[in-house]
């Protein structure tokens, strides 16, 4: 089944992004962690019908992403595939709220089409912004930096037992799938063979685990990982957070665009 | 159905926040208070199950579509109520974080809409009552379809408040209450019968991974009745804090503030020429980070009453023109600076 594969490999993806040996990659995980929470913080605290003043928190995904070399292919791909449900909840807006909000040269505009703009902007803003984190950090920083910030260990620990069976389950329910697939002549899986089928990838995973568990045992494990990953806070993180949250907070308190328009003799 | 950052007030957000961290912490600790640590790997595996498992559609008869596992009824069937929901939290930070299913200020809500319900209100109230402890093939089917709806039904009415709560999105609390309820009333009753399906192989196959359940059933039994104060605490504390914070935002000049401030600000903004000095002073004052969202309620009249003519003389053409052509000036600078930044290296 080639969408659990695609799937796949969109996972990989991202993960491997983040080996990569970029500028972002040596800022200590906390601070991008931080700085992207301000971010969403600081674009989610506009009111409904603002759009214009939302447009330079593009400049943190652009240029994270631009200093990380992710690829804007792969970004905008992702953003498609995760925007149905805040478009479909968008789209009411224009129905349901039609006073005019503003006038663009001799065209009123009304708020429902605002605020549907501002929504799409920060599905954009707050998405791509999540994206970069992960492509710029990896899991693995992410997780030693949520345990230092106060995150169970139990649930870091969850997220990366979790990530890295997902590759190996995930390759098992396809190749399972593809079996079904080549036996099935073409009929669609039905509930009567669904439940026989993911009850076989559980029992398969139930063994894996505890295989697994014992391979850990045997090595020492006492439940719980433990890093060898030392973070280390350097002057280049605080310049970090402290001039992304300044800029967030000036763009939040000033709108940019407007101030721009207004110089440029609008 | 995940809900989305875009859709969310950071009130709204972070209150989901502190409910679902919270009961994350509260569920750590359950586990390691009852020794159950030797749980992390296999959790860990089936977390990677789920997210599996979630990618293998059937067929649903006559209808053209297909359905799939949830995972979280699932979950606290073979694990518990506590460590379900860590492994459930889990799958939805990896879905936030690399599918960008949410995003990271709805992560809060997503885990409790989907994570909370499921594990501690529809699989302890609901499944293990009618299922019962040995559970013949029939009350398995029942009970895991009488779960699924409810913690479904539970999980979309709160993504429906949150939305409504939130004030982004126009769509009045009824309307979208008839939009969303029945979607997931169908979306349970295929749920529930996978979850059926799968529980039902399982008891055939390994009957001992589902009779003494991970949980020892002394322990198990005093549970919902230890948990619903909390959970009712929780909802309660949530509630208390939204309202405060929404009757915060909305004694806050809201709505119109977007073309008022415009106006105002324009006078203000030019003349700091100066720069950081002005933009600081406005800062101090708008440094409020609450969003002007006020409960429909009060914006739904609110806006039609001021559209009838008072408030939209305030709307001045140039401004908004402004806007616009600062908009697009914005994007071309965001836009020099990463091309200047890749060509560099």
């Amino acid at each position: 089944m080639s969408h659990i594969d695609a799937a796949l490999r969109d996972l990989r993806s991202l993960e491997s992004l983040a080996r990569r040996d970029t500028p972002l990659a040596q800022v200590d995980p906390r601070a991008k962690l931080v700085a992207t929470l301000a971010f969403i913080v600081a674009v989610v605290s506009f009111d409904r019908y603002t759009v214009a003043a939302l447009l330079p928190f593009a400049a943190y995904p652009a240029v994270l992403a631009a200093m990380a070399e992710v690829p804007w292919r792969l970004l905008v791909r992702k953003l498609l595939i995760a925007a149905p449900f805040a478009v479909m909840v968008g789209l009411f807006n224009p129905l349901l709220d039609s006073a005019p909000q503003l006038v663009l040269g001799s065209i009123p505009v009304s708020g429902g089409w605002l605020s549907f703009a501002s929504i799409l902007l920060r599905f954009a803003l707050t998405v791509s912004a999540a994206l970069v984190l992960v492509a710029t950090t990896g899991l693995y920083p992410l997780c030693v930096a949520l345990g230092r910030l106060g995150v169970p260990w139990v649930f870091t620990n969850q997220l990366l037992f979790l990530f890295r069976y997902a590759f190996v389950l995930g390759g098992e329910a396809s190749r399972m799938a593809t079996a079904r697939l080549l036996r099935a002549n073409g009929r669609p899986l039905r509930l009567a063979s669904y439940g026989p089928l993911v009850g076989h990838l559980l029992l398969r995973s139930l063994e894996r685990a505890q295989r697994v568990h014992q391979a850990m045992v045997a090595r020492g494990f006492d439940g719980r990982l433990r890093s060898h990953r030392q973070l280390r806070w350097t002057a280049r993180d605080s310049v970090f957070v402290l001039g992304w949250c300044g800029f967030f907070l000036l763009a939040r308190s000033v709108n940019l665009p407007q101030w721009l328009g207004e110089v440029a003799g609008a | 159905m995940h809900m989305a950052d875009a859709l969310l007030s950071p009130a709204v957000g972070a209150t989901m926040w502190v409910a679902s961290g919270a009961l994350l912490a509260f569920s750590a600790r359950q586990l390691r208070e009852r020794g159950e640590d030797h749980l992390v790997p296999l959790m860990g595996v089936l977390g990677a199950f789920v997210f599996a498992a979630q990618m293998i559609n059937f067929a649903i008869p006559a209808t053209g579509s297909s359905g799939h596992l949830g995972g979280g009824l699932l979950l606290a069937i073979l694990l518990g109520p506590h460590a379900a929901f860590i492994v459930i939290a889990s799958v939805l930070t990896v879905q936030a974080l690399f599918f960008a299913d949410g995003g990271l200020l709805a992560l809060g809500a997503n885990i409790f809409n989907l994570g909370v319900f499921p594990c501690f209100i529809a699989y302890p109230l609901v499944y293990r009552l009618v299922a019962g402890a040995a559970g013949s093939p029939g009350r398995i089917v029942a009970g895991s379809v009488a779960a699924a709806v409810v913690g479904l039904q539970l999980g979309s009415l709160a993504v429906v408040c949150q939305t409504v709560a939130s004030g982004i999105s126009s769509l009045p609390f009824g309307s979208f209450l008839l939009l969303m309820q029945p979607i997931h009333l169908a979306i349970g009753v295929v749920e529930g019968l996978a979850t059926a399906a799968v529980v039902l192989f399982v008891r055939r196959a390994r009957p001992d991974l589902l009779a003494p359940p991970p949980v020892p059933a002394a322990a198990a039994a005093p549970e919902p009745g230890m948990l619903r104060p909390l959970v009712a605490g929780l909802a309660v504390a949530a509630v208390a804090a939204g309202g405060v914070l929404s009757w915060f935002a909305s004694s806050q000049p809201d709505g119109l503030e977007w073309s008022i401030e415009r106006v105002a600000g324009e006078e203000g903004l030019p003349e700091a020429g100066t720069g950081v000095h002005g933009a600081l002073a406005a800062l101090q004052d708008r440094l409020s980070f609450l969003p002007d969202y006020g409960l429909p309620a009060d914006a739904q009249p609110e806006v039609p009453e001021a559209a009838a003519d008072a408030a939209w003389p305030v709307v001045d053409p140039g401004t908004s023109l402004a806007g616009v052509v600062g908009g697009a000036i914005t994007l071309c600078m965001v836009w020099l600076v990463t091309l200047l930044m890749r060509r560099r290296r």
